[in-house]
Parts: C-alpha cells; sequence; structure tokens
C-alpha cells in the first residue's frame, strides 16, 4: 500500500469494508469462472469490466478480456463494428488507468490492441490522453515509455519529439523524465547526423546553455544536474581510444641482474609480460591488430589478453606472455622485441570508435645460462621486512628505477580539438561564480569539470599540467565531505583517484615515495610506498607498471582494483586497511610474479555481505565451474559453502609469504589448512615458517 | 538505533503469520492475483527473521503446487490465476527457501520460461507478448536456480539488457526507458547473475543510486521523488553487486525503515506512520539484512535469497 495513512478501523468503516469487500469477492470469482468456462458474452465482459475498474491490475482479466476481443472480433466483418469493439477496449483501459495510472496491465492492453493493426489509430485521441496523464504526473513513466511506443508506432521524427521535451522542461525544470528523454533523442539525432545535428559543438554549447539556466534556477533540483554530468561525459572524452602506458617502457633492457638494465624477476620463470594500458577500455587486441617483431622467436599465436577482474573484451590494460624459457644460449645474449600498433578497425571502445594513432616501441633484455646465481636463488628466501624504509632515489644509481616509464608514449597522444577545452574553461568560470552556494551539486560538479579540463590538458604535453586542478578539485571534495556527510564516502573514493593523480603526476614530487629495496644476493626491487595517505582505492595504476614492491599499509583501502596492472609486482603490503573479503584480492590472482603478501589488520571475515561477489568469478556468476579446489577441500573437511572465496583466491595465487593476522576470518577453524593446503609454495605465515 | 528503536522482530514474524488469515479484506482481496508473491515475501521475511519453521513447509508446497499450470509449466499468482513468469520466480524462490526443488518438474518448468524469450534477446511476461526488463531478470534468475541457464541465449539476452541502458548508467523497462531503481535492480540483477557487470559504468552508476538518499535517510527510487522503504531493497542490492554500497549512509536509512514499523501490530509501511503490508515488510528487513543488521540473516543480492540458501544452491555438491 503506498501513501496510505496508518489508523485503526472505525466500526462504521469496517461495515463498508465488509460490503466492499464481499463486492470485489464476487466479481472476481465470476470473471474467473467466465476465463475458465470460455464465456464471453456481453455481460461476462461488462463484470470484467467492473473488476478491472475496481483493481486494473487484476492481470487474469485483461488476459480474459484479450481473449475475449479476438474471439469476438472474429465473428465481426463490418470495420465500424471492428472499431466499435476497439473503442470499447480502449475505454475500458482509460477507466482502469484512471483508477491507477500505473497500471501495467491496462497499458500493455493498449499497446496490445494498437499492434493488432485492426483499425487506423486516432492518434489524436492517443496523444490527447497522453497529454492529460502526463499534465497529471509529469514523470509517469509508464506514460513516457506509452508516448516512445507511440511516437515509434506512427514514426514522428525524433526532432518532433524533441520539441515535446523543450516543452515539457520549460513548464517545469524538474523533470527528469523530460531530461532523460532528451538526452535519448539528441544521442540518436547526433548518431544518424540528421539534418542540423551535424555538429557536435553546436548541439553541445547549446545544450550547456540551456541546462545551466535550469541549475542556476534552481540548484537543489537534482535533474539538471545529471544532464549536465551527460553533457559534460560527451564533452571530455577522448574520441579515439590511445595508448598512454607500456612495459616494458621504449627503450628499456632488462635482465635478471641489474647492473645496466632494468631487472625482471618474471624472466627467472621464463615469462616476459607485455603490458598495454589505454586510456579506456578497447577491445580487439591481437596478433592481428598488435604486431610484434623480435629477434628471438616469437609463435604467431601471441594472446593478448585483457587484464581486468571482469575478464570482459573490453579492458584498458592488456597483458601477453612472451615465454623465454626454452631459449637457448649459451653466454650473455641480447633479444630485442618491437611493438607496434597501427590504426586498427580491430581495437575499438565501448562506443564503437576505433583506435587511430599509430605507436611504436622497442626494447631489449638479456638472457644468460651463466647466470645461474640468478637463477637458483628464490627472491624471497627470506621473511620480507616493510619496516625499514630503504635508502631514497638520491642515494642510489638513479638508473635502476626506471622513470622513463613515466614518459612513455605522452608525447603520441594527439592533442585535442581546442573547442572542448574552451567549452568546459567557460564552465568552469561560471560555477566558480555559482559555487558560493553552498550548493553540493555545484561543488561537485566543478570539481568533475576541472580533473576533465586536467585530462585534456595533459594529453599529449606532460603530466605535470594536471597539478593545479587536481589541488583545486582535491578542496572541492574536501569541502563535499563536510557539507553532504551522507555520501562521504562517494567523495572520499574520489579525492582517493584526484590524490593519486596528484602524487604520480609530478615526477619530481613521486620521487619521494620511491626508493629502491635491496636484497641479499639479489637486484633490488623498484620500491613505492603510499602509506598514511587515506587512500581508500587505486587510480591511474598505469604510472605505475613498473613497480615491484609497494607498500600501501595504513590507508583505507577497501578496493584494489587497479593493481592487476602491474605485472612486475612482487611484494605487497596491504596491511592495516579495510579489505573486506577474498573476492575484493581477485586483481591479485592475474599478478603472477606476486610472492610477499600483507594483509595483516584488515576487515576480511567481519562483514556477512559481501560487496565483491558479483564483481569476481563465482560459481553465482556461472563465470567459475565447481572446480577440483572445492573437491581437494571437501576431502579435508573444509566447508566449501563456508570457504569458496577463501578457496578460489588461494588457488590462484602462488604466494612464498603471507600474512593474515588482525583479520576476523583467521579465527575459522581450518582456514591455516586451507592456505597451506592450496599454496604450496607458501614458506612463511604469519611471520612464521611454514613445515 | 535513534527514534525507531529497534526491530521489532517478533511483531513482524505474528503480523506476517497472521496476514495468511485476514485474507477477506478488501486490501488483501486487491492483492489476492499476486498471492504467489505475497507468500515469497512473506516467507523470505520469516527465513531472514530464523523464523521460517513457524509455516508448516508441506501446506505451502501444496498450495504453491496448485497454483502451478502443468500444460505451460508456468505459475499463476493464485489458484485459477493465469500463469505469468512473475509468479513463476516466486514459486520457484520459495520452494528454494525449503529446499524443495524436487516438488518441482524442472525442465518443464525451464522451458516455460526459455520459450519466451524473444528474437532480439528480450523476454515475454507470458503468452500476451508483454515485454520488460523485469522478465529478463525473472527468467536468468528462475534458470539459473534451476541450473538450466544453459535453455537460453544468455549472449542476446545480455544485449538486450545492455541496450536498455541509458547515459545515466541506470536501466530502463526497455530501450528508451527511464533509469528505475526497480528497474535498475532488475538489469544489474541478471547482469551479476550471467556474469556480465562488465557493461556497468560502477561509477556513474553508483553515483546516481547514492543520490537516491533523501534528507530523511530513506531511499527513493528516482531523481525528485519521496523515500520509500522498497527502494531500500531496490537501491541497496543494485549497490552491493556493483561494490559502491559504501555510498550511502546506512545509519540513517536504517532508522528510516525503523521508523516506518508499526511496533504495536507489526509490520513495515512505505513512509513513517503509513499503512503496513506484507511487500514493504518485507522491502525492509531485506534492506536491514544488506546492511547487517544483527539478528538478521545476511541475503544474496542477486537472486533475493538468503545467502546460505544460494550457497546451498551453487556449492551442494551434487551440482
Amino acid at each position: 500500500m503506498h501513501g496510505r495513512p496508518r489508523r485503526p478501523d472505525k466500526p462504521e468503516d469496517a461495515a463498508a469494508a465488509e460490503a466492499k469487500a464481499a463486492k470485489l469477492r464476487d466479481l472476481q470469482a465470476q470473471v474467473l469462472h467466465n476465463h475458465h468456462s470460455r464465456t464471453y458474452t456481453k455481460e461476462a465482459l461488462g463484470l470484467s469490466f467492473k473488476l478491472l475498474e475496481i483493481n486494473p491490475e487484476a492481470y487474469t482479466a485483461w488476459n480474459y478480456r484479450k481473449l475475449a476481443f479476438q474471439h469476438n472480433i472474429g465473428e465481426l466483418s463490418e470495420p465500424e463494428a471492428i472499431k466499435s469493439a476497439i473503442d470499447d477496449e480502449l475505454r475500458v483501459v482509460e477507466v482502469a488507468l484512471r483508477q491507477n495510472p500505473k497500471s501495467y496491465g491496462a497499458w500493455y492492453h493498449r499497446k496490445w490492441l494498437l499492434n493488432q493493426k485492426l483499425a487506423p489509430v486516432d492518434f489524436k485521441r492517443e496523444f490527447g490522453l497522453l497529454d492529460k496523464l502526463l499534465k497529471v504526473d509529469a514523470r509517469n513513466f509508464h506514460g513516457w515509455n506509452y508516448r516512445r511506443f507511440l511516437a515509434r508506432f506512427m514514426g514522428v521524427p525524433e526532432e518532433e519529439e524533441l520539441k515535446y521535451t523543450i516543452d515539457k522542461i520549460s513548464d517545469n525544470f524538474s523533470n527528469y523524465s523530460a531530461w532523460h528523454n532528451r538526452s535519448i533523442l539528441l544521442s540518436n539525432l547526433l548518431i544518424k547526423q540528421s539534418k542540423g545535428f551535424e555538429s557536435k559543438q553546436k548541439i553541445f554549447s547549446e545544450e550547456f546553455e540551456l541546462v545551466t539556466q535550469a541549475l542556476f534556477t534552481d540548484p537543489s533540483d537534482q535533474s539538471g544536474w545529471f544532464y549536465h554530468l551527460w553533457l559534460l561525459a560527451q564533452t571530455s572524452s577522448p574520441e579515439n581510444p590511445q595508448l598512454i602506458a607500456s612495459w616494458p617502457s621504449n627503450g628499456s633492457n632488462l635482465s635478471l641482474s641489474s647492473l645496466s638494465s632494468i631487472c625482471c624477476y618474471s624472466l627467472k620463470e621464463g615469462i616476459l609480460p607485455i603490458v598495454l594500458y589505454f586510456n579506456e577500455p578497447v577491445k580487439g587486441l591481437s596478433s592481428s591488430s598488435v604486431s610484434l617483431n623480435s629477434d628471438l622467436v616469437v609463435s604467431k599465436n601471441i594472446q593478448w589478453r585483457p587484464l581486468s577482474v571482469t575478464d570482459s573484451g573490453h579492458s584498458n590494460c592488456w597483458v601477453t606472455y612472451l615465454e623465454v624459457s626454452n631459449l637457448e644460449c649459451n653466454s650473455l645474449q641480447q633479444f630485442s622485441v618491437e611493438v607496434s600498433i597501427t590504426n586498427s578497425d580491430e581495437i575499438v571502445s565501448r562506443s564503437g570508435s576505433n583506435y587511430n594513432c599509430p605507436v611504436h616501441f622497442s626494447f631489449t633484455f638479456e638472457l644468460s645460462n651463466n647466470d645461474s646465481t640468478a637463477k637458483d636463488i628464490d627472491p624471497i628466501h627470506e621473511l620480507i621486512s616493510w619496516d625499514f624504509s630503504e635508502p631514497l632515489l638520491s642515494h642510489v644509481n638513479p638508473s635502476c628505477i626506471c622513470f622513463e616509464q613515466l614518459k612513455i608514449t605522452t608525447s603520441l597522444v594527439h592533442k585535442e580539438s581546442n573547442w572542448h577545452l574552451e567549452r568546459l574553461s567557460d564552465e568552469i568560470d561560471l560555477f566558480r561564480e555559482l559555487h558560493d552556494d553552498n550548493s553540493k551539486f555545484a561543488k561537485l560538479t566543478l570539481a568533475r569539470l576541472l580533473l576533465a579540463c586536467a585530462a585534456i590538458k595533459s594529453r599529449g604535453s606532460s603530466l605535470v599540467e594536471r597539478k593545479g586542478y587536481c589541488e583545486e578539485s582535491l578542496g572541492l571534495f574536501n569541502d563535499l565531505i563536510d557539507l553532504d556527510p551522507s555520501h562521504k564516502r562517494y567523495y572520499e573514493d574520489e579525492r582517493s583517484l584526484v590524490l593519486m593523480d596528484q602524487l604520480t603526476c609530478d615526477m619530481e614530487a613521486f620521487k619521494k615515495y620511491c626508493s629502491v629495496k635491496a636484497l641479499p644476493k639479489l637486484a633490488p626491487l623498484n620500491h613505492v610506498q603510499l602509506c598514511r595517505l587515506s587512500l581508500t582505492r587505486i587510480g591511474f595504476a598505469e604510472r605505475l607498471l613498473w613497480v615491484q614492491m609497494l607498500d600501501l599499509s595504513h590507508n583505507n583501502l577497501r578496493s584494489i582494483e587497479g593493481l592487476e596492472a602491474l605485472q612486475q609486482l612482487v611484494c605487497l603490503n596491504l596491511g592495516n586497511n579495510q579489505i573486506s573479503s577474498f573476492t575484493a584480492l581477485e586483481p591479485l590472482t592475474k599478478i603472477i610474479s606476486l610472492k610477499v603478501l600483507d594483509l595483516s589488520c584488515n576487515e576480511i571475515g567481519t562483514h556477512p555481505i559481501d560487496t565483491t561477489r558479483y564483481i569476481c568469478p563465482s560459481p553465482f556468476s556461472h563465470r567459475v565451474e565447481a572446480c577440483e579446489a572445492f573437491e581437494e577441500c571437501r576431502k579435508k573437511n573444509i566447508n566449501v559453502e563456508e570457504f569458496w572465496d577463501a578457496i578460489l583466491f588461494f588457488k590462484h595465487v602462488n604466494l612464498v609469504q603471507l600474512c593474515l593476522e588482525g583479520n576476523a576470518v583467521t579465527n575459522k577453524e581450518n582456514l591455516r589448512t586451507l592456505v597451506v593446503t592450496l599454496n604450496p609454495s607458501l614458506k612463511w605465515f604469519d611471520g612464521k615458517f611454514v613445515h | 538505533m535513534g527514534d525507531g528503536g529497534e526491530l521489532a522482530a517478533e511483531k513482524h514474524v505474528r503480523y506476517i503469520v497472521t496476514v495468511e488469515k485476514r485474507k477477506d479484506s478488501f486490501e488483501s482481496l486487491v492483492m489476492e492475483h499476486i498471492r504467489l508473491n505475497g507468500a515469497y515475501w512473506g516467507l523470505t521475511t520469516l527465513d531472514l527473521l530464523h523464523k521460517l519453521r513457524a509455516v508448516e513447509a508441506d501446506e505451502v508446497i501444496e498450495w504453491i503446487m496448485s497454483c502451478y499450470h502443468p500444460e505451460s509449466g508456468g505459475f499463476g499468482g493464485n489458484v485459477g490465476h493465469d500463469a505469468h513468469v512473475l509468479y513463476t520466480l516466486s514459486a520457484v524462490q520459495v520452494l528454494c527457501l525449503f529446499d524443495r526443488l524436487d516438488a518441482l518438474d524442472v525442465d518443464k518448468v525451464a522451458d516455460y520460461i526459455a520459450g519466451l524469450q524473444n528474437e532480439d534477446g528480450s523476454f515475454s511476461g507470458d503468452i500476451w507478448g508483454e515485454v520488460d526488463t523485469r522478465f529478463s531478470y525473472i527468467a536468468i534468475c528462475t534458470l539459473s536456480l534451476l541450473h538450466r541457464l544453459e535453455k537460453i541465449n544468455v549472449q542476446k539476452a545480455v544485449d538486450y539488457i545492455v541496450s536498455c541502458k541509458n547515459l545515466d548508467g541506470g536501466f530502463g523497462a526497455m530501450p528508451g526507458g527511464e533509469s528505475h531503481a526497480g528497474q535498475i535492480f532488475c538489469c544489474v540483477g541478471a547482469l551479476a547473475i550471467t556474469g556480465s557487470l562488465h557493461h556497468i559504468d560502477r561509477d556513474l552508476l553508483g553515483w546516481w543510486l547514492c543520490e537516491r538518499q533523501c534528507k530523511e535517510g530513506g531511499l527513493n527510487g528516482r531523481p525528485e521523488k519521496l523515500a520509500d522503504v522498497c527502494y531500500s531493497w531496490w537501491v541497496l542490492s543494485s549497490l552491493i553487486m556493483i561494490d559502491r554500497v559504501h555510498w550511502i549512509d546506512k545509519d540513517k536509512l536504517a532508522k528510516f525503515i525503523l521508523n516506518c514499523q508499526d511496533k504495536e501490530n507489526g509490520g513495515i509501511s512505505d513512509r513513517p506512520d503509513n499503512a503496513v503490508d506484507i511487500y514493504h515488510t518485507y522491502f525492509g528487513v531485506a534492506g536491514l539484512s544488506l546492511m547487517e543488521y544483527p539478528g538478521v540473516k545476511p541475503m544474496d543480492p542477486a537472486y533475493a535469497l538468503p545467502l546460505d540458501v544460494v550457497n546451498r544452491i551453487f556449492l551442494r555438491k551434487e551440482h
């Protein structure tokens, strides 16, 4: 019951209600009886009309009327008689809608009648009915759906319908339904390049003006703000996908030792990952769309795999693993690899635009059979400690760390047309004016405008250009956290991304967080420490592709999505964060090089509701079938219904060191058995040696 | 927990059990055609409150099966009413609660659902051909619970749902239809069950959904609408499936739901001080379950059943 006040029945009401109920009970019984006995007489139809007048939701009565209509119409041949039979049905619908304008059954009955195409439709009557209904409730989505149905049915041009939306919006700016319909119609017209809609620039400029007028009239109404966000997305997203980072980077030299080159631990295992990172999710990377040339024999069947938790066809990040284990080399030998992507119809973004900025890069790597010391030693033989800060970059040979990675392909990225930037700058000026209003939407929109502007400005030029925008928007997000505490964690998540952007866009500033971790007898690891920064999620992973040891401890991370791109990562510290399930760790199952994982003091096992249950592959989403690991665990009396997420995680990682202490899940019996069973390579568990 | 106090679980259990006996009131009669939905709402609420045993399972199942149409394989909303997917899902869900899917001719029911898939991947609700993304969810959810998803063209079903995605990140009832929290639940749920959540811009949709929280703490279904307890389920479950539920203020929402309780006679209403009904009682308790309210069983956001029931269905050994 929607909107009916709660009150005790008065005695006189009770008697009336009793009579009303008795009438309805009789009607329902009679209609069902007529339905089952296929009685389609005038009298029987009259009863169903009465029922639907009282209860338009009685769906079987609508079905009954359809059957009766089909039955009776077969006996009519005169067009007038047919028309009158249809009119009768239309009238029933109108009466029912008067009782409940949101009756699914009534609206569908009308569509069904029209679709029978037995008589010409009186469109004036139809649109008249709609006008009346939308005047009473301008947001009735059944009405709007019916309007779209009618427009399609009679072939009303989309330009006409667009005019109708502006009429409705002029009546009342606060009409989300009309703004919504406008966005649908406009995108269709732009895609079709209909007359008058050839220029996106002209159309969007006009739309910005229209919506800004609405926003300044009532800044607290949501309708316009969502429309504005859509316009902003249309204006700021790049026209075509672009490659923004790769690992290895152009010109780099990799080897197992690090004297004059970049140390790559995965070489030890005979695998060389190549990572390509695009500015938006793309699909279609294959041996034909990405050409790989090398003096080492590369198999023709290079498989490019999307690196994302969802494993979908589209991903920002793609990887291929070159097998280098069975190369014959007697002495130190150098191999080179060239990667190029030309204009490709195969590589396409979600919006369907294809890759059109050719890019080429090359790198070399060294292999040596004689390098036995490096090959035999397990890099993580000894317990890794996170406690001691290693010497900063300035104290060691800077060539150890490949900061060159940060530059990569930015010079190859195309500049956007100036229009976008001008448009956004105008909007920024406008919203700076509005923003002392304490309107949260104005502040949020301003922050989004600034970040969109930063993205466009730094495209094709230095990332440092972003810094000023980042700083201003950080201030806005901090304000928003105070202004709108109910959505605090949304703003914190947005702030976290900007924070990571700000930290990594300026190479000089970023160096403060970077160091090298010396390991006994081995090449040092590229180490990045981003601790105690209130990070809640990961952004701009494309700037961290080279990191081998990452300390993210003492933040508020609840998601680590994005880390899957770090295919060089060996050690990861997530201690003292807010990770609440094993499913949230899914990105780590994509990093083959990961050996050391610190998860101490998180919230795994604390929450009965798992918010990544459907993000990660599971039997519930049909992305994992019952697997052998489940069977293996059942044999050890591990409850699969309870531990399925832990089983799927530990089955897919290959850790040498793990720390889980300080998570509620460790109190559960069997967890240790599970971990050790599924992870035979584990040597250290919670700081203790595993036998 | 603020003004609404605590969850009056005992009272709600009594309300649900007695609603059953007030079949003859006008309100019950108006809902007569959806009694099978009512059974699902009431029984799931009982299970969430650890009180499923308050009803006689065999009686319930016998009644459920009396709504079955053996010739089509579908269920009607009540005895004598026509078959429709809306009630077929409720029937299957209730049988899942009691772990009694064996009462069904599983293939017959699955064929009924699969037979309603249209050429474009969409689903009709029944033989009369109404198309709506609600029916896509129902079809996918039902078939998945029956382990018969392979009977339909999943890719086409997913493509159709994606064609109903809007520029605000949400979904409508059909291509071009306005985003609505209930419809969003259906589409997100269907995509979740088919492992297709990558079609969703989680930040965009998450922001739209978290902005459904109104000043008083309750959630609405569309921008500029009033808060209503039922959206506690539609919005929360969608936010959980896309991992953005932390973007709303759970304490304020829990207070809103608890304020809608009839603490004297049991039951929960759409808004404070309105008349209670079984539908809002279910959505209120389900919302609290999704917010990990103490004493309430956790629920699965996609299948709309208690977590232990869903885990049992998909992880039990025979499957």
